[in-house]
């Protein structure tokens, strides 16, 4: 089966770019499993940490550790800097206007549960209507849904195409007066495809709708400009962008940041409590309550200076390059159907076979040393729309090589003759 | 032989390929829903129980092949035999898939029989739950549970 839209047929590889310097940086690809080179393309759960990230983990807990914001000693000045610093890094990173609209969560669902309790909850009213695509992770489905139960307001969705794109007309004639919030993913964690945030930003802003974006598997691929976008939150997780686990950013356009009420009460989010009022700390520190992951803030800082450091043409150029080598050798195998086949993707292809489910598919693959994942990738209704229970993805990052997607395809035919 | 071997067996892709009692039971008296929320997997066991025996049991569902061939296999097994057999070779089974049972006891791979093929699965923890769904939703279907049954 050919994909609907081939992309140049194992094109020339990225030139100028040193897959191999990229390599040396990332201590774990020269790992073995099952005796065999790991292959790592499970990028899109969790990406691999380059060794200045992991450095400045065992550095801080090392040299630095303290709490922040509340010591007058040395070290927790010099935390709080850190952690400071690691704010104004995220900020120029997604250039945003100001560091009060970096808020440090947990990741992409605590962003996106922070938009909807604080944010949605105070505005929401019973009949009013929210719009997330059908191609969304549980985590931009599930928040809403419980708002939607609190609210007594009503979800409504997105429809996408055979190739796995939104269909745009009918996002703008889902947009009404009762409309409140859109809520759509970037980038699908599940296809791939790259969703055009900014013209559904300017439509819903027509109505002045404000949107909230998934930004998870966009970040890690994509040059994020909140200001180009001009979207309302954007939210992704450190994890995925070759940082820390536990540590995710939620920008947001710092007039709806103030007149929101905090989402979580506790320390470090207040300037003065009595028994009889609490005023509230200042933007961004109302949303952080609590001691927040600290090291994981710092550690994400190194990330996105490790990412400032590279050529992002070359690294776009790399990986397009991966994906068109993949999508064509992935193609030629009998029996193998690709998943969505968007115009726009980034390095995401999802694939069945009509007779070999995806774990075993993903079991014998891991036996070659080749981490993928296999099953519905949180986007279950992705899965339904498509007739599949579950699917095989093969996720790249910039250290991914075409040697690598060669050992996958053997793999495949490894599989494909267990089960012939 | 080699891991995968052990766990792709010729007679687990032939359940894989060819399953046994794969259809619905019109005259079943207790029926169980299986899923696993991980990865997708479901599956429904159809019993007709008479006199604490059962009469006859059938499956349905979408799964793996590990998933697909327990599920077959466990069909062709519980056949005939009564509710406490049934639940004996559960817990055997259950043991069997997590290792738990000791494979030099002549005793337990004789309990097992036919089902000691998917003993290679225990080397797979990432596959337990496929092998063991079918399992817990014949168990939840004995103990007449109405809740869709769950691997997490």
């Amino acid at each position: 089966m050919k994909v609907a839209h081939e992309i140049v047929a194992r094109g020339p590889v990225a030139e100028g770019f040193d897959v191999d310097r990229i390599r040396a940086d990332f201590p774990i690809l020269k790992e073995k499993i099952h005796g065999k080179p790991l292959v790592y393309f499970d990028n899109g759960a969790t990406s691999q940490k380059p060794r200045v990230v992991i450095d400045t983990l065992h550095r801080y807990y090392t040299a630095e550790n303290s709490n922040i914001h509340r010591g007058v000693h040395f070290l927790s000045e010099q935390a709080t800097a850190a952690y400071e610093a690691a704010r104004q890094k995220i900020k120029r990173f997604v250039n945003a206007r100001s560091e009060q609209e970096i808020i440090f969560v947990r990741g992409t669902t605590e962003a996106i549960n922070l938009v909807a309790q604080s944010y949605g909850r105070t505005l929401l009213k019973p009949g009013d209507e929210i719009i997330v695509s059908a191609m969304e992770h549980h985590s931009n489905i599930v928040p809403w849904q419980m708002l939607c139960e609190q609210t007594g307001a009503r979800l409504r969705v997105i429809p996408i195409n055979h190739d796995g794109e939104l269909v745009l007309d009918e996002y703008g004639r889902l947009l009404n007066e009762k409309t409140k919030l859109v809520s759509v993913t970037h980038v699908s964690n599940a296809l791939g495809t790259i969703v055009p945030v900014k013209e559904i930003v300017r439509l819903a802003h027509e109505r002045r709708v404000p949107v909230c974006v998934d930004g998870a598997q966009a970040a890690p691929h994509l040059k994020v400009d909140v200001q180009d976008l001009d979207c309302d939150f954007y939210a992704f997780s450190g994890h995925k962008l070759f940082g820390p686990t536990g540590v995710g950013i939620l920008y947001g356009r710092s007039e709806l940041l103030e007149a929101m009420p905090p989402y979580q009460g506790g320390g470090d989010m207040i300037s003065l409590v009595t028994f009889e009022k609490t005023h509230y700390n200042v933007l961004p520190y109302k949303f952080e309550a609590g001691t927040p992951h600290i090291a994981g803030g710092i550690g994400l800082g190194a990330a996105v200076d490790y990412l400032e450091g590279l050529d992002w043409q070359q690294v776009t150029a790399h990986e397009h390059s991966l994906l068109s080598y993949a999508t064509t050798a992935l193609s030629e195998i009998d029996g193998l159907r690709i998943i969505g086949t968007a115009k726009e993707k980034v390095g995401v292809i999802s694939f069945v076979f009509d007779h070999v489910h995806a774990h075993d598919v993903g079991t014998i693959l891991d036996q070659e040393g080749v981490a993928v994942r296999a099953g519905h990738h949180c986007a279950m209704p992705v899965m339904q729309r498509f007739g599949v229970p579950a699917t095989t993805r093969a996720s790249f990052a910039l250290y991914n090589t075409r040697q690598e997607i060669d050992t996958l395809v053997r793999g495949i035919h490894r599989a494909l003759k267990v089960f012939a | 032989m080699s891991e995968l071997d052990e766990l792709y067996q010729e007679v687990i892709l032939d359940h894989n390929k060819s399953p046994r009692n794969y259809r619905t039971l019109a005259h079943a008296n207790r029926k169980a829903q299986g899923y696993n929320p991980l990865c997708g997997d479901q599956v429904t066991v159809y019993l007709q129980l008479e006199d604490g025996v059962i009469q006859d049991i059938s499956f349905q569902g979408s799964g793996c092949a590990i998933s697909k061939a327990s599920a077959s296999m466990m069909t062709a097994e519980l056949k005939g035999k009564s509710e406490t057999e049934a639940k004996e070779l559960f817990e055997n089974v259950h043991d069997m898939l997590t290792g738990h049972a000791n494979s030099a006891e002549p005793e337990d791979l004789q309990r097992l029989g036919k089902l000691a093929v998917l003993s290679g699965v225990s080397k797979f923890p990432a596959r337990v739950k496929c092998a063991s769904l079918a399992w817990h939703t014949v168990n939840s279907a004995l103990k007449a549970e109405e809740e869709v049954v769950s691997t997490e």
